[in-house]
């Protein structure tokens, strides 16, 4: 039987884990010897706030800004250079309008007002004492990779390129809650949520969407959330564009129609072909991106690599990847990490082979709802040329026969 | 009107049903009920309706000088700055090179306000006074041909301003 599942040296994974099982059986012969530093004196003492080691230097990427507005600006998470699903706080992407405010506690509120019964507001110390839920869930800028929909592809990293996509566990206290406290009326359909920050970010978000699904989120990752991420609160809006799950969260405005805020109008709208313009496009599309072998790295010898990448679709929990090693004619069924969530990252890997000669690596993912990721082509048709939201076509890595792998268009 | 009637009564029982499941979980007692009535609001969220728009008002002249002072540094003489511009882009929307502007693009003059007077002039937010946001508001329409020289802003007649682009949108329900 061959070991290859597809063209481009696609590989069975179990004919890869038998090999593999017997090169590390050979290596238990070699003899350990306690001739490093850190073998034979003590540490570092215990201490009070801990950090990545010394060795492992990974920093956020294209941390640019407005030209006019340095504060306006993102930051990308390094996606080729983790594994997993979770991304680390301090390297969650960022995307910040005006700055990350020093938002001192004691002095933030939340106000529920409009159409409810009664106008309330909440201290930051209320919030923690109510039933409170836990999600992993993916947070995605919907600005995410539009350097893709450029005419010409950019040689850049994953983490560049993809990275306006995070991770994280999100705790907090369901909308609901709080709305039902407040007395929803009768006609209320949407929910203008603002932050504290100086461009006070604000979007409209359905009612049923807020009431079914969002949260108050207070906790990232086990620990209250970053100034960069909305401390000490932030909307969170599980599968849906970034922007909607404010930051620095401050004001809920329940009322019959959207705002129309300038974020939702000038900005995070659609261009089409013709000239109009799609608006509420809130659900982020399905989507993968292989992290490793991805862009910038080189390959520095032939033989057997692990094909490693994320996948995620605001539509629910992804179904299956497939990954593709001669640029889309062959491809085979990538093996997901177990029990895919909705809303959540998934990472998938499958072996191949490097021979030596050039290879176009693609991933192709496909979430419950029977959603598949387009190609390039398809995702960017129906778009005006300078569109800047929801582009989820398919990245292609090309490795050369040098090694060298670069971002391409097929 | 009656089939409207219907379908908004039975979203709106969509939500009181999911409200009683949690007022079956989070009982009585249970509930923290921690929120104060808010007494004042002071909020700026402006609807295309024009509910949420301040007393005051503000002439495209007006704005002109405070424009100048305030805003014309990043926006450029007239709004024109490359890469920040205000004015212009009108039919270029179905170009290779669309230049979204307030006057090609935003569908409601009331954004305008809601904008300005939240999140502008940048790294002075907030520091303007509704009189001055009409003003710089009824200065940008001016810019923008949707205002004539002479004209006025309030509460009042803002909302009644019709956008080059207002039916530009397709709205997806999500
Ligand atoms: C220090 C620079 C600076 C000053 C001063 C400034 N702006 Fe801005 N303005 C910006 C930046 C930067 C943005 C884009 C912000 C973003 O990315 O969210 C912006 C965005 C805007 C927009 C939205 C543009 C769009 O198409 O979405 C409007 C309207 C605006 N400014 C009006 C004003 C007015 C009126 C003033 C004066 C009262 C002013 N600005 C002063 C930097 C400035």
């Amino acid at each position: 039987m061959s070991e290859f599942v597809a063209g481009g040296g696609l590989i069975n994974r179990r004919a890869w884990v038998k090999g593999a099982g017997m090169g590390a059986a050979a290596s238990f012969l070699v003899p350990a010897a306690a001739t490093e530093d850190w073998m034979t004196h003590a540490g570092q003492a215990q201490n009070a706030y801990g950090s990545p080691s010394a060795f492992s230097r990974i920093r956020r990427e294209r941390t640019g800004g407005h030209p006019f507005a340095p504060a306006a600006g993102s930051s990308s998470t390094p996606l080729q250079k983790l594994n997993g699903t979770i991304t680390p706080n301090s390297l969650h992407f960022e995307r910040h309008h005006s700055g990350i405010p020093a938002i001192d506690p004691a002095r933030h509120t939340l106000t529920i007002y409009g159409d409810v019964e009664k106008p309330i507001r909440f201290k930051y110390e209320d919030l923690l004492a109510y039933p409170m839920e836990s999600h992993v869930y993916f947070l995605e800028c919907s600005g995410n990779s539009f350097r893709n929909t450029f005419s010409k592809p950019a040689d850049m990293t994953a983490g560049s390129l993809n990275g306006l996509v995070s991770s994280a566990e999100w705790s907090g206290v369901p909308v609901h809650y709080l709305l039902d406290e407040a007395g929803v009326k009768p006609g209320a359909q949407w929910v203008v949520a603002q932050g504290a920050d100086a461009a006070a970010m604000s979007r409209s978000i359905p009612l049923q969407r807020i009431m079914d699904s969002v949260m108050v989120a207070l906790y990232q990752n086990g620990e209250p959330i970053r100034p960069s991420q909305g401390y000490p609160m932030r909307l969170f809006v599980p599968g849906c564009e970034g922007n909607i799950s404010i930051k620095w969260l401050t004001n809920l405005k329940v009322q019959s129609t959207p705002a129309y805020t300038r974020d939702e109008t000038s900005k995070y709208t659609d261009l089409l072909k013709d000239g109009s313009a799609e608006m509420f496009s809130l659900e982020m599309e399905v989507k993968s991106v292989i992290t490793s072998p991805s862009g910038k790295m080189t390959l520095n010898r032939k033989g057997v690599y692990e094909i490693s990448g994320l996948s995620w679709s605001g539509a629910g929990a992804i179904q299956s990847v497939e990954v593709s090693a001669d640029g889309g004619n062959t491809w085979a069924q990538a093996i997901l990490q177990s029990d895919p969530k909705a809303y959540a990252l998934t990472r998938f890997r499958i072996p191949w082979r490097w021979s030596g000669g050039s290879a176009v690596l693609q991933s192709r993912a496909m979430d419950v709802r029977g959603n598949i990721q387009p190609t390039r082509d398809l995702a960017i048709q129906k778009y005006s040329a300078a569109g800047l939201y929801h582009y989820n076509g398919i990245q292609s890595w090309k490795v050369t026969s040098d090694g060298r792998v670069q971002n391409v268009y097929v | 009107m009656l089939i409207l009637l219907l379908i908004g009564s039975s979203l709106f029982m969509g939500i009181s049903y999911r409200a009683e499941q949690i007022d079956n979980q989070l009982g009585g007692d249970l509930k923290p009920g921690l929120g104060q009535h808010a007494l004042k609001l002071d909020a700026i969220i402006v609807s295309p309706d024009g509910v949420g728009l301040p007393k005051g008002s503000g002439t495209v002249l007006e704005g002109e000088r405070l424009y100048k002072v305030r805003c014309a540094h990043c926006h450029g003489q007239e709004g024109r700055q490359r890469g920040n511009r205000l004015v212009g882009g009108i039919g270029s929307l179905v170009t290779d090179h669309p230049k979204k502007t307030v006057g090609s693009y935003w569908p409601y003059a009331t954004t305008l306000y809601d904008y300005i007077a939240n999140a502008m002039p940048y790294n002075e937010e907030k520091s303007l006074t509704s009189s001055e946001v009409y003003a710089a508001t009824a200065y940008l329409l001016y810019l923008n041909d949707i205002l004539e020289k002479e004209a006025s802003l309030d509460q009042t007649n803002l909302a009644l301003v019709v956008m080059p682009n207002r039916n530009g949108f397709i709205e997806l329900a999500q």
